[in-house]
């Protein structure tokens, strides 16, 4: 059947507006699925400021996530994306921050509940000081004796005897010396 | 063939058992056919270890699912060079790799000591024999790769993803090279304890040896923090952890073992000292791998674990109780020739250099170990993290930062003010300035501030030597004074190489600063979205997700997001993360997925991106954004330091035959003025 042009152009405006309509009506800001969602890691949560709040993080990074991974709570939220005692972890503490409670109060809520193990490093307290103070005092004293020792020894008189020279060089003595001056420089 | 590998293991056992008893019973009675014997042992040994180490790559290249070891840390669908580096990914296939490469250093320690050291062989020999019966003991009857299962599976477990990255085929063997090739170094220093020989042949015979085992040491823990930073993806490259810990404590004593030899060969002095830390050093090595192997600490690191802690625990307490009584019983023999003839020289400096060294070891030990001890005197247990590491050690760092300054400038036996002054004058000035400048610039960091300004110092005092020799030769010789370097270096390998290892040493330094100024941000970015992050220099990074594409690979399945990144509006690329699910060779998945993140480093600064997954199974993708200032100093650092002991090692150098002969005439005439003016 011929068509005329007026049909044409009706046919092809009739062709071109719903897909025009709906690239138009697109919700731009909406993200597309993934064709695999299963297979691209554990699902994710928005982000809060929460996760982002230097006094969330300050805290998280006192005390140690509870998976045996050695990191601290914000290290293993932000690191290892399969664990789920992290992000439960931080949770829990952001409850307790907007039930107004200070960093150390938190911290002390934790210890209550995971004991001290909880802290990413122990306590001043009791025992504990042996951790933070014997390797300093074992250097601060070992260096003490060591300059003391070294002291003395230097304002000693140099016994005659240690430098005399005995004679001309030996064959033995020559080779030693040589020895010795190849040392010198290498 | 796997077979062959455990007849070559029983063998091996035997040949090693032979070999410790023939090499010390031919150093005592000095028997040719027993010092042969044991010479011929240890190629023997290397020979056997060989084939049971190939007798496993063979079984892991061939699939050969039905050996235990291949079906837990191997699949069909494995790239090859990650097979090969399944020989050492697991614990049985680790200490396999370890007694193997044991071998191959005793029998070059045999090839290529000199006949001047011949008295010392047999008695390494027995010692080698001993180390490498202990392995071969545990791979036995610990933790035996050749053992095989009741079934043979359609497929393995695979290698855990995060083994699977290149850094991770190279890593651990030069870690392994490293604590293996401490045992040549120790096992000298046991063999010059039990022939009384205890001058310094030994350290002459060492002196290569212990040079070699301190690079692979430092290449090895260089490599392991570039692995832990580009694959584990939380943007650090060092946390204090157990195994890291284990491998610093050993570089730790042999950094302080490679200086005090220096007091040893030139004035006589330390020798206690020295065969106290060779000893220690070995120990360390062992005490490594015992704290990790056993499972009493945990690691990130810690991929292969099985009780062979206790087989560790016994030869530590064994190995200690021999050592500590051989060396009383020389005590004698381990007396000092020269005295100390002022605080202020070079011999002092090196006490305290040492000090702080062992000091730093002690308190990274004190610090991996206190769990227990707390558990043990307690009953609690705590957690010791990088917070109380970094406020014990970062001091202590600091400290011998600026001995590596100090050291090299004061004269040996005695410096005067004055030369103190006209030393240190120039580079004090220089340190001033950059810390004036850093000041100004608004830098708040007291630690960072303070490191910087003691590498200037450092750096200063190492050109300010540079700069005297090769002016030095410029002025004698007439040498352009690019030849002037060249040859300055080249005939004074050991000491400008050591400059050079400084000048390594400081680099890192001005890397580990970088740290004090990271900033990290998490967001959730739909396609087309940005955020927008301060950098330490004041500059606007704008991060704009552009999306997430999903394909497959060799064996794993890619979800990999992009983003485009721009600093102060000016488009600088786009980076990709991705997140790989690994599947084995049915397509199912094999282990919990893995992380890729994405690096664009300069040196000012790199730029992390991890993606961490993706919300409501939709392109929108949660990123963490890391601004890591000066991490390419790190690698730049071990990169410098390597290049300094290649230099330090290469053979030759030293001064030519007729500059000694000179000097040997000088020598001469000056003995014969002091004759004179005695008489």
């Amino acid at each position: 059947m011929p068509i005329d042009r007026r049909g044409f152009l009706r046919v092809g405006a009739l062709a071109v507006l719903p897909a025009l309509g709906g690239r138009l009506g697109q919700d731009t800001t909406a993200a597309a699925p993934l064709y695999q969602p299963d297979l691209a890691g554990r699902p994710r949560e928005r982000v809060t400021d929460y996760q982002n709040d230097p006094f969330i993080i300050g805290i998280e990074r006192r005390l140690r996530c509870t998976c045996g991974c050695n990191l601290d709570i914000y290290t293993c939220r932000t690191t290892d994306f399969t664990c789920t005692y992290s992000p439960a972890l931080h949770r829990e503490l952001v409850d307790l921050v907007e039930q107004h409670l200070s960093a150390d109060e938190v911290v002390a809520a934790f210890v209550a509940k995971y004991g001290q193990q909880s802290l990413m490093a122990p306590p001043k307290e009791g025992f504990n000081w042996a951790g933070y103070l014997l390797p300093g005092v074992a250097i601060t004293l070992v260096g003490s004796v060591l300059g003391w020792v070294l002291l003395r020894r230097a304002r000693a008189p140099v016994a005659v005897g240690d430098a005399a020279v005995t004679g001309v060089l030996s064959t033995d003595d020559e080779a030693r010396l040589r020895t010795e001056l190849d040392k010198l420089e290498s | 063939m796997t077979i062959l590998g455990q007849l070559a293991l029983w063998l091996a056992l035997l040949l090693s058992a032979w070999g410790a008893v023939v090499g010390y019973l031919g150093g005592r009675r000095g028997d040719p056919a027993l010092i042969q014997s044991a010479r011929r042992t240890t190629y023997a040994l290397m020979g056997l270890l060989t084939v049971a180490s190939l007798a496993l790559v063979v079984a892991l290249l061939k699939n050969d699912f039905n050996v235990t070891y291949v079906a837990s840390y191997s699949s069909r669908n494995l790239p090859t060079a990650y097979k090969l580096s399944a020989f050492y990914g697991g614990q049985a296939g680790s200490l396999l790799f370890w007694a193997w490469v044991l071998t191959l250093f005793a029998a070059a320690a045999q090839w290529v000591t000199g006949r001047r050291y011949a008295y010392l062989l047999p008695y390494v020999a027995a010692v080698t024999s001993v180390v490498t019966l202990f392995f071969v003991s545990v791979t036995l009857f610990g933790a035996n790769p050749f053992e095989r299962l009741d079934f043979t599976p359609m497929d393995g477990r695979g290698l855990n993803p995060q083994l699977q990255n290149p850094g991770m085929v190279i890593h651990p063997p030069m870690l392994y090279l490293g604590y293996v090739s401490i045992t040549i170094p120790f096992a000298f220093a046991v063999a010059a304890l039990l022939s009384r020989r205890l001058d310094v042949g030994w350290l002459h015979a060492i002196r290569k040896w212990t040079l070699l085992s301190w690079v692979f040491l430092s290449v090895g823990i260089t490599l392991g923090m570039w692995w832990a930073y580009v694959e584990l993806g939380w943007g650090g490259y060092w946390a204090w952890d157990p195994v890291e810990n284990a491998s610093f404590l050993p570089w730790l004593t042999m950094t302080a073992f490679l200086h005090s030899v220096m007091i040893q060969e030139k004035r006589g002095m330390l020798k206690r000292w020295n065969v106290i830390l060779v000893g220690f050093s070995f120990a360390l090595s062992i005490f490594g791998t015992f704290i990790t192997r056993s499972g009493i600490i945990s690691s990130v690191h810690s991929f292969a674990q099985s009780p062979v802690g206790t087989f560790f625990a016994w030869f530590l307490l064994l190995g200690g109780v021999f050592m500590a009584w051989l060396t009383w019983s020389r005590w004698d023999l381990l007396q000092t020739e020269a005295r100390l003839e002022s605080a202020l020289s070079r011999e002092a400096s090196f006490f305290f250099n040492n000090l702080l060294l062992v000091g730093m070891a002690f308190s990274v030990l004190w610090g991996t170990v206190f769990p227990m001890i707390s558990e043990l005197v307690r009953g609690t247990q705590v957690t010791v993290g990088p917070p109380f590491f970094n406020q014990v050690n970062i001091p202590i760092g600091l400290a011998l930062l600026a001995l590596t300054g100090i050291g090299p400038l004061i004269a040996w036996r005695k410096a005067s003010p004055g030369h103190l002054r006209r030393q240190f004058l120039a580079p004090v000035g220089v340190a001033l300035v950059v810390g004036a400048v850093l000041a100004a610039r608004g830098m708040s960091d007291a630690y960072a501030l303070l490191a910087l300004v003691l590498a200037a110092f450092v750096t200063a005092t190492i050109g300010l030597e540079f700069w005297r020799g090769v002016g030095a030769r410029h002025r004698l010789h007439g040498e352009h004074y690019a030849l002037a370097f060249a040859r300055l270096v080249g005939r004074n390998r050991r000491r400008y190489g050591g400059y050079i290892v400084h000048l390594g040493i400081v680099t890192y330094f001005v890397g580990f600063t970088g740290a004090a100024f990271k900033t990290e941000l998490e967001a959730s970015l739909k396609p087309g979205e940005s955020v927008t992050m301060q950098s330490p220099y004041g500059e606007a990074l704008t991060f704009t997700h552009l999306g997430v594409s999903q394909y497959e690979a060799l064996n794993r399945f890619v979800s990999a997001a992009s983003v485009e990144i721009q600093r102060d509006g000016e488009r600088i690329g786009i980076l990709t993360s991705e997140k790989r699910q690994h599947v084995d060779s049915f397509g199912r998945a094999s282990f919990e997925p893995s992380t890729e993140a994405a690096i664009k480093s300069d040196l000012r600064e790199d730029l992390y991106v991890v993606y961490a997954g993706s919300v409501d199974g939709t392109e929108e993708a949660v990123y963490k954004f890391t601004i890591n200032p000066l991490v390419m100093w790190v690698w730049l650092g071990g990169a410098i330091l390597v290049l300094g002991g290649m230099v330090t090692m290469w053979p030759g150098g030293g001064p030519t035959d007729r500059a000694a002969q000179r000097a040997l005439e000088g020598y001469r005439t000056q003995l014969a003025a002091t004759e004179t003016a005695a008489s």
